[in-house]
């Protein structure tokens, strides 16, 4: 069963965003990275990069499928999870901690109160596994 | 650690690994020029030390590269189910053809008066070819599918920036098309705007109006698409894009399904690639180089690449350079000429009813599985498909925690070059089959045992079919670690 925390937002794409102060951190779910298998490469961002929401910021690799990465919220890139260059396993041991991936800095609040809390993110989930 | 498996089969090492130094292959006799010691390179580029060639006999050598070749597994060895891919035989009177002195000893830079039978072979190809799409103009220079798209795309912006002022800045490309699409896209200087298929897998002409927009070249559709699914209502979203201003490409890599039945121009596209080798039976996956026309209608035929091979009014045939609206040249001198000749002679030895009972017997085919494996797998869109069916693991992995990987893994026990994995992607965990028009009842029977003997393998021992393939000299690689950390060169070891 797919780990899913309560105090998360969430997306259709199987992102999850955790506001942190003034910014917003991002990162692919526990469903995403099991679906997805071994990462093996974290495509980043660069910081200063302006996303508006929908935009496709990144990619996650597995040995069976490159997958894009879509801004949940728009912002500004104001920090990008280096460490993944060299350990993009990080994405699977620990998806909501050291796996994140970038943080934002989010103009809307609104966007991010828009996007899925975990009851109904959980429900998309179930839906999705067939 | 003997080297022998079962039978005759080798383990065999890298040749660098059984090299003995002094051994050699050759002997060449004593050279008649005094060497100097110079030598007119810069001094830079000189290298210090000897290159580390492997050193064997002749023999080792011819038992290294035999033996290698015996592990090679081909359209000629057995059945090659890779959807989308259309992996077809290869008749060999196409190689009969193309080794005809005539054509394969051609220097193509003789003067045209040496060359006119081939020049005629040329244009005679390409009218064939755009009359079983239904454009006007053709061109052959393109040297595979990817290279036809990127050519073909590109005569859409040039078009665009010659009638609009514009090349506009955004592609659609459907969920559905191939993969090798956006990357055309980028390769072109556009953004790609996906758009999802919908439930029944294809594209809704609804979907494609609400990104329609001044900003949008053109669309990329794939027919029949990756779900080897007919988009049939390409006319409707053909129109609604022309309204729009833009244009219509069509990925022609599945035209086997259509051949004869139904023509991509009479459809309301303006430009689509074929893929010699895989709808007209060129070697295709390491046996030979690819090409990948491209076919046009009225408005983008002035941007075509040069040369032109065209008729003069005395009856000769020439080649025309003069062509002021051409994008350039895409390939050097005709492109894959050698494929010409193979695709030429296929069509010539099918003719026109011979042609129709490929893409019949494609889609008859890929049908006969659809429902045979339908007992045992989930089929995705389990109604009339075209050339090719898209199956997934959905109930090996509800009932037996197996899943696509472990299943392609074991088809490989069984015999048989697995399929398309995981793609498309818009199908989780997607096992998509093209069996084509050559495969017998029998072999296509033979395929379906194997996959009915894998789902009760599955439900009784999944464990075990997690470890597949045991058959092979080598088992199941670490796919993981081998894109993590890739070892891409020998190198002699330390000491």
């Amino acid at each position: 069963m797919a780990d899913i925390r309560p105090d998360l937002r969430y997306t259709e794409d199987h992102e999850w965003a955790r506001p942190d102060g003034d910014v917003v951190v991002i990162g692919i779910t526990d469903f995403a990275q099991a679906q997805l298998g071994d990462i093996v490469m974290v495509e980043l961002p660069r910081v200063g990069d302006r996303l508006n929401k929908g935009d496709t910021f990144g990619t996650v690799e597995s040995p069976k499928s490159v997958s894009d990465l879509f801004a949940p919220v728009s912002g500004e890139v104001v920090e990008v999870n280096g460490a993944l260059d060299d350990k993009p396993e990080l994405v699977n041991s620990d998806c909501y901690g050291e796996g994140w991936i970038v943080k934002l800095r989010a103009g809307d609040a609104a966007e991010l109160d828009a996007l899925m809390d975990a009851g109904a993110y959980a429900k998309h989930v179930a839906e999705a596994d067939h | 650690m003997s080297i022998a498996t079962r039978g005759l089969q080798f383990r065999e090492p890298l040749i660098f690994e059984v090299s003995s130094p002094g051994r050699t292959g050759h002997s060449l006799p004593a050279s008649c020029v005094e060497a100097s010691g110079d030598v007119a390179l810069p001094a830079g580029l000189l290298r210090q030390d000897a290159p580390a060639w492997p050193e064997v006999s002749e023999l080792e050598a011819v038992r290294h590269f035999v033996r290698l070749s015996q592990q090679n597994y081909g359209i000629d060895v057995g059945f090659f189910p890779l959807g989308s891919c259309t992996m077809k035989y290869n008749p060999k009177v196409n190689e009969d053809v193309a080794r005809l002195p005539g054509f394969a000893d051609l220097h193509p830079l003789a003067p045209t008066s040496w060359t006119q039978g081939a020049l005629e072979l040329y244009a005679t190809l390409e009218r064939y070819l755009a009359e079983i799409t239904g454009f006007s103009a053709v061109s052959l220079q393109p040297a595979a599918g990817a290279h036809g798209e990127f050519t073909g795309l590109r005569l859409i912006r040039e078009h665009l920036i010659t009638t609009q002022g514009t090349p506009r800045a955004k592609v659609l490309v459907p969920d559905t098309a191939h993969g090798t699409n956006p990357a055309t896209c980028k390769m072109n200087g556009y953004a790609t705007v996906p758009i999802a298929s919908a439930d029944n897998g294809l594209v809704r002409p609804e979907d494609v109006a609400a990104v329609m927009s001044d900003d949008v070249a053109a669309i990329m559709i794939t027919n029949p698409n990756t779900l080897g699914l007919f988009e049939s209502q390409i006319k409707e979203i053909a129109d609604i894009v022309h309204a729009g201003g833009g244009m219509v490409y069509c990925d022609g890599a599945n035209m086997n399904a259509l051949l004869g039945r139904g023509r991509p121009g009479d459809m309301g596209v303006d430009v689509m690639h074929l893929n010699l080798h895989k709808t007209f039976s060129t070697p295709h996956g390491g046996g030979g180089p690819g090409s990948g026309p491209v076919c046009v209608n009225d408005a983008l035929e002035p941007y075509l690449p040069v040369p032109r091979v065209v008729r003069g009014a005395d009856g000769a045939w020439t080649v025309d350079f003069d062509r002021p609206a051409t994008i350039g040249r895409v390939k050097a001198f005709f492109g894959n000429f050698g494929m010409h000749v193979r695709a030429y002679t296929y069509i010539r030895e099918l003719g026109r009813e011979g042609l129709l009972d490929v893409s019949g017997m494609a889609v008859l085919n890929a049908n006969y599985l659809r429902v045979k494996l339908g007992k045992t797998y989930n089929v995705v869109q389990d109604r009339v498909c075209m050339h090719e069916v898209v199956l997934n693991d959905k109930h090996q992995r509800r009932d037996a925690g197996v899943d696509t990987r472990d299943i392609a893994k074991a088809i490989i026990d069984q015999g048989f070059h697995p399929p398309t994995t995981f793609f498309p992607i818009c199908v989780h965990n997607a096992i998509m089959i093209e069996p084509t028009e050559t495969e017998s009842k029998d072999t296509l029977d033979a395929f379906i045992e194997a996959m009915e003997t894998i789902d009760r393998d599955a439900r009784a021992n999944p464990d075990g079919l997690r470890q597949a393939p045991l058959k092979p000299i080598v088992g199941r690689l670490d796919e993981t670690r081998a894109v993590r950390q890739p070892v891409l060169r020998w190198s002699p070891k330390a000491g």
